[in-house]
C-alpha cells in the first residue's frame, strides 16, 4: 500500500522491515524523526534516546557484535562525537547488520556548520549510501543492513534535510524476519589492540578495493543516457535538481557515494561530449573523479555554499529560469523564544548584568539576539562549559567573576558534565548555568536522562543534578526558579562573586510542556508611561503601537513582564 | 492536475498538518506528491514555509521563485514574504491576521500597512477571517483546516476526498471540529 511519508519516516520503516532489534540515538535536526518514528510505530524494536552520539553509536556496535541488526541515527555534528567508535568499528567489522544514519543539512536550517559527512565514508573506509527521496530512503535503509553483513562493514546511510523532512510516496515491500546472529568469541577480530588492528587494517583495505570493484556494477548507481552533448554525476536531492532543471541532460545517478563507481563513470563519460558534477558543499565527488584522470567540471559552476535548487543548478548551466513575482522589502521574522520561555528571564538578567555569557546549543541560542543580546559565543554541545574555563585561564579570576556558562539539562549530559569535571579538577571559578528546562526543547521535547521518563514516556530514573555536581565536586550548588527574577539575580550575582566554582540550576519546564491555561496580562492604558522597559523581554507577545500592548493570542500569561515594569501597569485581566 | 502550492506562516500555527491533508487528498486522488517541511530552529517564532508538489512525477520537493500557482498564507506580512515565489497571475489565500515580528516589536522595524495592496496588485487574492471560522467552528486551533477550507475551491478534488483526508491526519477527537472549520472556510455553511 502506498504511504506518504518523511524520509525519516522512510528510514525508520525500512530498517524496521529489514529487522533491526536495536536502535539508539541522540535528537538533532533533521534526524530526529527516524527514531522517534521508530519508538511510535515498532513496538517490537529496542530503542532508546541516549545521553550523546558516542553513546548510541557504541551501543549499536555492541548490538551488532552480539549478533542483531542495529542502528543508531544522527545529525551531521553528532558523527563528529561518535567519530571515534566508527572509524574503529570499521575495522572490527560486526556481526548483525551495523548501519549508522548520518544527516547533513545544507543550508543550515538548523545547525551551526555545513560539514559535509561524505569524508567521513572516506577516511573511516566504510561505504555510504545516499538516497534521492522516501522511496529510496525506505529501500537503502534495507539494502543498507544486507550490504553491512555481506561486506562485514559499518555502512553510513547519508541524508540531507530536504530528503530527511520530505514527504514522497513509499510502497513497502514487506518484512523480513531476522533472527539474531550467534555470538561466538572473536578476540582478533573485536580487541583492537595494536597487534590485532594492524591485521584488521589489511582487512579493511581489501574490502574497500572489493567494494570499489563492485560498485562499479551495483544497481545502487545507474547511467541515464539522454542528450549526448552534457553528462550530469549527482546523488540524492541534488539529483531531482537535475531532473527538474536539465530533463534532456544524461544523468549519472549516484546511489552509493562511497566507494563511487570510477569504472561505471569513466564508461558514461565516454558516452557524453561534456561532464559536469554537480553536488552540494564540498567538491567530494568532483575532486575523486578528477584524481582518477576522468575530466569534469563541477564547483566552479555551482560553488560551495549553502544548499541547491532547480533554479540554481539552471543558473549555473546558463538556463532561463522563471521571473520571481513583485519582490518587496518587509521587516525579517527571525526565530525568538516563546511567549512563556524560561530561558527569557536568564537572559533578561544575564544581560541586565552584563556578563560575558558562553552559550550552548538548543534553544537557548536564540538569548543572542535582540533585544536580550546576552550570548558572546556558541560553538558546539557542551563547549559552553569548557569554554568559560578557557576564558578564565586566559583573563584570569577577574575575568571569570564577569562570565558565565549557560547549557540545557540535556546538553549538559550530553558533553557539559565533562567540562565542569574539568573545572573542578584543575581548581577553575567559573559559574555555570544549567538552564534546566526538564526536556529537550530544540529537537521537539524528547525525553532525557534528568526527566524521569524514557523514550517510549515510560517511567525511567530521573538523574539527580544536584547528587551529581556534588559527586563531582562542586561546593555551591543553587537551585532557583529563573521567573523569581530577584532571586535568580541575586543568585548570578553571589555565585559569579565567588573565588570558586558554582552551579546555578535555572529550574523552570518549557513553556510549551505546560498544559495549564492563564488568563494574558494585560498593560494599564493610564499606567503605561511607554519606558519601553517591558521590550527588552523580547517577548513576541508585546508589541509596541502607541501604547504598548500585550497580543492576548500570543501571551501564555507566565508573568514575567509584570515585575519588570516600574511603574506596576502589568497585570492580570481577571484582576483588573 | 499539476499544482504547486507555497503554505507560510509564524512558527506553531500550524502549516504543516496543513500541507499534510493537502499531500494525501492528493495522493487519494492518484497524483504523485512531494512535501517539503522546516522542522527545529525556525519553528521558534521565525518565518516558516512548506512546499506542496501535485501533479505526474514529482522530481524537485522545492518550488522555485516564480513557480507556484498557490500562496497560503497564515499571516499577511507572511504571504508578502513568499510572493516572489508565485507566478505571474497565481492566487493568494491569506489569513487576515497579524503577528508582529521581533523587528517590529523592538521598534528596528514597522509592520507594513500596504500589505493588501502588495497582494492584490501581483495576485488574485482570497481574504479570509479564518480566526473568526476556527472560533464559529468551536476551536481556535483549527485556524489551519479553516483556511485549507477557503483554499479548497480553487481545487477539483471531491467533498469526500477532503474529508477523508482531514479525518486521515488530525487527532482523532477534533476530526469533527475540523470538518466544521473546514466547511466554514469552503462556504459550505
Amino acid at each position: 500500500m502506498k504511504k506518504l511519508m518523511l524520509g525519516n519516516e522512510a528510514v525508520a520503516l525500512g530498517a524496521a522491515d529489514a529487522g533491526v532489534k536495536v536502535v539508539s540515538a541522540y535528537p538533532g535536526t533533521p534526524s530526529t524523526e527516524i527514531t522517534e518514528a521508530i519508538a511510535k510505530n515498532e513496538p517490537d524494536v529496542y530503542c532508546e534516546w541516549a545521553p550523546n552520539e558516542k553513546v548510541a553509536v557504541e551501543v549499536a556496535v555492541g548490538a551488532s557484535i552480539a549478533g542483531a541488526r542495529a542502528m543508531a541515527a544522527m545529525k551531521h555534528v553528532g558523527l563528529n562525537v561518535a567519530a571515534d567508535p566508527l572509524f574503529t568499528a570499521a575495522y572490527t567489522g560486526v556481526n548483525g547488520g551495523l548501519v549508522l544514519v548520518v544527516a547533513d543539512d545544507p543550508g543550515m536550517h538548523s545547525s551551526q556548520n555545513e560539514q559535509d559527512s561524505r569524508f567521513y565514508a572516506r577516511s573511516a573506509h566504510v561505504p555510504m549510501l545516499e538516497p534521492a527521496d522516501s522511496a529510496e530512503a525506505y529501500a537503502f535503509a534495507k539494502r543498507a543492513f544486507a550490504l553491512s553483513e555481506e561486506y562485514d562493514t559499518p555502512v553510513l546511510l547519508r541524508m540531507t534535510t530536504r530528503i530527511a523532512h520530505s514527504q514522497s510516496v513509499v510502497e513497502p515491500d514487506g518484512r523480513t524476519g531476522q533472527t539474531v546472529r550467534p555470538y561466538v568469541k572473536d578476540s582478533d577480530k573485536y580487541v583492537m589492540m595494536p597487534g590485532q588492528a594492524r591485521r584488521r587494517h589489511l582487512v579493511v583495505e581489501a574490502r574497500e578495493k572489493r567494494l570499489a570493484a563492485d560498485a562499479d556494477r551495483s544497481d545502487l548507481n545507474r547511467a541515464e543516457l539522454r542528450d549526448r552533448k552534457l553528462g550530469v554525476v549527482a546523488s540524492g536531492c541534488v539529483y531531482q535538481y537535475v531532473r527538474e532543471a536539465l530533463p534532456t541532460a544524461s544523468t549519472f545517478k549516484l546511489g552509493m557515494v562511497y566507494p563511487l563507481p570510477v569504472g561505471a563513470i569513466r564508461a558514461f563519460a565516454a558516452e557524453v561530449d561534456e561532464l559536469v558534477v554537480v553536488e552540494e558543499l564540498e567538491p567530494f565527488v568532483e575532486d575523486a573523479l578528477k584524481a582518477a584522470g576522468i575530466p569534469c567540471h563541477g564547483k566552479e559552476l555551482t560553488g560551495l555554499q549553502g544548499e541547491l535548487s532547480a533554479n540554481a543548478v539552471a543558473a549555473a548551466f546558463g538556463r532561463p529560469v522563471a521571473v520571481p513575482n513583485a519582490p518587496s522589502d518587509i521587516p525579517a521574522r527571525p526565530p525568538v523564544l516563546c511567549p512563556g520561555c524560561p530561558h527569557r528571564a536568564v537572559f533578561y538578567v544575564l544581560h541586565k548584568l552584563g556578563l560575558t555569557v558562553m552559550g550552548d546549543i538548543g534553544c537557548y541560542a536564540l538569548g543572542a539576539v535582540p533585544p536580550l543580546n546576552a550570548v558572546d559565543a556558541c560553538v558546539c554541545m557542551g563547549a559552553g562549559v569548557s569554554m568559560a574555563h578557557g576564558m578564565e585561564k586566559a583573563r584570569g579570576p577577574e575575568a571569570a567573576a564577569r562570565t558565565v556558562a549557560v547549557i540545557g539539562d540535556s546538553t549538559f549530559i550530553h558533553s557539559g558534565i565533562t567540562g565542569l569535571i574539568n573545572i573542578v579538577y584543575n581548581s577553575g571559578t567559573s559559574t555555570i548555568i544549567i538552564l534546566d528546562n526538564s526536556i529537550t526543547g530544540m529537537t521537539g521535547h524528547q525525553q532525557n536522562p534528568s526527566t524521569g521518563k524514557d523514550i517510549r514516556g515510560n517511567a525511567a530514573p530521573a538523574l539527580d543534578f544536584v547528587k551529581l555536581f556534588e559527586a563531582v565536586g562542586v561546593e555551591h550548588i543553587r537551585v532557583v526558579d529563573p521567573f523569581d527574577l530577584p532571586a535568580f539575580e541575586a543568585a548570578v550575582k553571589e555565585e559569579t562573586a565567588r573565588r570558586t566554582v558554582s552551579v546555578i540550576v535555572a529550574s523552570r519546564p518549557c513553556a510549551l510542556l505546560s498544559k495549564k491555561t492563564e488568563p494574558p496580562c494585560v498593560i494599564s492604558k493610564d499606567v503605561c508611561r511607554r519606558c519601553g522597559k517591558c521590550l527588552k523581554l523580547g517577548c513576541p507577545a508585546i508589541e509596541k503601537h502607541d501604547l504598548m500592548r500585550i497580543n492576548p493570542i500570543l501571551c501564555v500569561g507566565c508573568g514575567l513582564c509584570a515585575p519588570v515594569c516600574p511603574f506596576g501597569a502589568i497585570g492580570k485581566e481577571e484582576a483588573r | 492536475m499539476k499544482k504547486d502550492i507555497i503554505i507560510c506562516g509564524v512558527g506553531g500555527q500550524g502549516t504543516l498538518l496543513t500541507s499534510r491533508i493537502l499531500g494525501h487528498v492528493a495522493m487519494s486522488a492518484g497524483l504523485d506528491v512531494k512535501l517539503s517541511e522546516v522542522h527545529g530552529m525556525s519553528q521558534r517564532g521565525g518565518s516558516v514555509v512548506t512546499y506542496v508538489r501535485m501533479g505526474d512525477g514529482i522530481a524537485s520537493p522545492l518550488i522555485e521563485k516564480g513557480g507556484a500557482d498557490m500562496i497560503i498564507a497564515f499571516e499577511e506580512l507572511e504571504a508578502v514574504r513568499y510572493l516572489p515565489y508565485l507566478k505571474k497571475n497565481g492566487h493568494v489565500v491569506v489569513n487576515t491576521n497579524r503577528i508582529l515580528p521581533m523587528p517590529v516589536i523592538t521598534g528596528a522595524a514597522a509592520y507594513p500597512e500596504n500589505l493588501m495592496e502588495i497582494l492584490t496588485a501581483a495576485a488574485e487574492v482570497t481574504a479570509v477571517d479564518a480566526q473568526a471560522l476556527a472560533e464559529k467552528a468551536g476551536s481556535v486551533r483549527s485556524v489551519n483546516v479553516a483556511l485549507l477550507g477557503a483554499a479548497a475551491r480553487q481545487f477539483s478534488f471531491t467533498p469526500q476526498q477532503w474529508q477523508e483526508a482531514i479525518r486521515s491526519c488530525v487527532p482523532a477527537k477534533t476530526v469533527e471540529k475540523n470538518l466544521l472549520a473546514f466547511a466554514y472556510g469552503n462556504g459550505e455553511k
